[in-house]
């Protein structure tokens, strides 16, 4: 593939365990985001005074320079954080990395996350005094599932998209969860029944069309190609990765007032995702396996369109084709079980997942996966995305 | 600090939308226009985002819109809200062009459709109004 000597590449990967919320009590989030990091480290193979970078995303209270005085890391040459709110910034946390590792600023850099939601403040209660809260709180709108709702109302009015397919997106991912262990809800099946019996949160979105609340961290080292040779794993190569947001976003759902209606019922990726795949050399067809940003599942079908798996409108069909199960599928989703059943650390499982793919040691691999897609948060702005290859 | 999900919030006022609220107060719904170029501006703000110059006077609405998109929300914020629940979030085009956030109300949530005609109403909050949104 013509690798640089600075091609970026994933070399390690560290989570905590992942519980149910409020499931972490005997330890800080900032401690099982520091042991996150240690355990990115120690699965490179590489000592934690290597890491020179740290990198996170939607204002993390981990503070780069804090965890860096925390694990001993002599010198900090990287510490960067994107904007936004929850989890759209999660692989720009990965791209911040690769740019730094690929302009030289440094060598070895993490891009992490740590969410105890059951320590602190719930996330996603916008306080009102918030310049764009002024025109959204006093309605009662506080939450993500009522700003998203907002969208996949939209989304199902424009297209034939059907409670059917929204419960394939929540069904497939359980069963995938079902298969992996670490997940929160491993040992929880769910049926058809169970999802349409289930209460409304916002319509269009029942309880289980929304991700779940939990307690972890998880992170993800990064260096060049010429250090990852050297490296006890498997390398992944970063082939490209991206972040932005398109023209009238603003904060998006929360600040919707300029959003043109040719993207409102859109991921926010439409240009991001033309360009990510032209800068990798690839297309579509090429991916074997995506992990796609679930909050909630009207969403993961939006961006089946968006990074152009199908047509406009045809998501609702790609799925229930059987096209995302992991057994037989084209391709296969969230094969860890997602956010919406392995646990919510606003995306930062979903790279560790889309590493395991393409080093073969996911619960539900698909064989041979030499690419995946994962993305960052959708609906929201800045949205990311990195394309990954086994090389 | 008190919780603001135990009272129904109420908008803070800045520098460039405390005309929008004083007008709402007295059952007015405005909006600004660019003087130069015409578009219209919302949320407030002193600079137009189509040309960069300065907007004008607000245009005050006349009080017709659809609904662009809408929730029906079901799980309450808070207590406040709990009494409203469930209660219909939409996004409402206004016949000159902004869009604003509001409830649909004076109505079953469950007879709120896309594309449906509102008309702007205000309800008192506070010693301000919000500017809502019922069936036209
Ligand atoms: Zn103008």
């Amino acid at each position: 593939m013509g690798t640089s000597a600075r091609a970026p590449h994933i070399v390690g990967i560290g989570q905590s365990a992942y519980t149910r919320w409020g499931g972490i009590q005997d330890r800080s989030q900032f401690q099982i985001t520091a042991e996150a990091i240690v355990a990115a480290a120690r699965d490179a193979g590489l000592p934690v005074s290597a890491i020179d970078g740290l990198t996170s995303f939607s204002n993390d209270s981990n503070e780069g320079p804090v965890m860096q005085a925390a694990l001993g890391i002599p010198e900090l040459r990287w510490s960067a954080m994107v904007w936004g709110g929850g989890g759209g910034g999660s692989c720009g946390a990965v791209s911040l990395a690769c740019a730094a590792i690929e302009s030289g600023q440094a060598e070895v850099v993490v891009a992490y996350r740590g969410l105890c939601q059951g320590q602190g403040r719930r996330y996603g209660r916008a306080a009102p005094t918030r310049t764009h809260g002024n025109f959204i709180a006093p309605y009662g709108l506080f939450a993500p599932p009522q700003m998203l709702a907002l969208m996949v109302q939209r989304f199902m009015h424009l297209y034939p998209i059907t409670e059917d397919h929204l419960a394939e997106i929540a069904l497939s991912f359980r069963a995938n969860a079902n298969r992996n262990p670490l997940a929160v809800m491993g040992d929880r099946t769910l049926t058809k029944e169970q999802y349409l019996a289930s209460r409304w949160i916002a319509e269009p979105l029942r309880l289980y069309d929304c991700c779940l609340e939990t307690d972890g961290a998880a992170a993800v080292l990064i260096t060049t190609a010429e250090r990852a040779r050297d490296l006890v794993q498997q390398r992944v190569e970063v082939l490209a990765s991206a972040h932005g947001s398109g023209a009238g976003w603003s904060t998006g759902p929360l600040g919707s007032q300029n959003m043109p209606n040719d993207t409102y019922a859109s991921t926010n990726n439409r240009r991001l995702a033309k360009e990510l795949f032209a800068r990798a050399g690839l297309t579509p067809d090429d991916i074997d396996v995506a992990q796609i940003y679930d909050h909630f599942s009207g969403m993961v079908l939006m961006a089946l369109e968006d990074f152009g798996f199908c047509g406009p409108g045809e998501s609702g069909d790609f799925v229930a084709e059987g096209n995302i199960r992991h057994d037989g599928g084209k391709l296969p989703l969230n094969t860890s079980g997602g956010q919406l059943s392995e646990a919510y650390v606003h995306g930062v499982n979903l790279i560790i997942e889309g590493v395991r793919q393409l080093r073969g040691t996911s619960t539900a691999q698909v064989a041979d996966a030499r690419t995946c897609l994962v993305t960052g948060g959708l609906g929201v702005a800045p949205t990311s995305a990195i394309l990954l290859g086994r090389n | 600090m008190t919780d603001p999900a135990n009272v129904l919030p109420l908008p803070t006022p800045n520098a460039e939308s405390q005309a929008f609220w004083d007008a709402c107060t007295d059952g007015r719904l405005t909006f600004a226009r660019c003087t130069a170029c015409d578009a219209v501006q919302f949320p407030p703000q002193k600079s137009c985002t189509a040309c960069g110059g300065e907007t004008g006077e607000a245009s005050e609405a006349s009080g017709q819109g659809t609904v662009f998109t809408f929730t029906i929300n079901h799980r309450a914020p808070g207590p406040a809200f709990a009494e409203r629940a469930p209660y219909v979030i939409a996004l409402i085009d206004l016949a000159e062009g902004p869009r604003l956030m509001m409830n649909v109300i004076n109505c079953a949530p469950e007879d709120v459709t896309i594309g449906m005609p509102v008309r702007i109403c205000f309800e008192p909050r506070g010693d301000m109004a919000l500017p809502q949104a019922e069936p036209a």
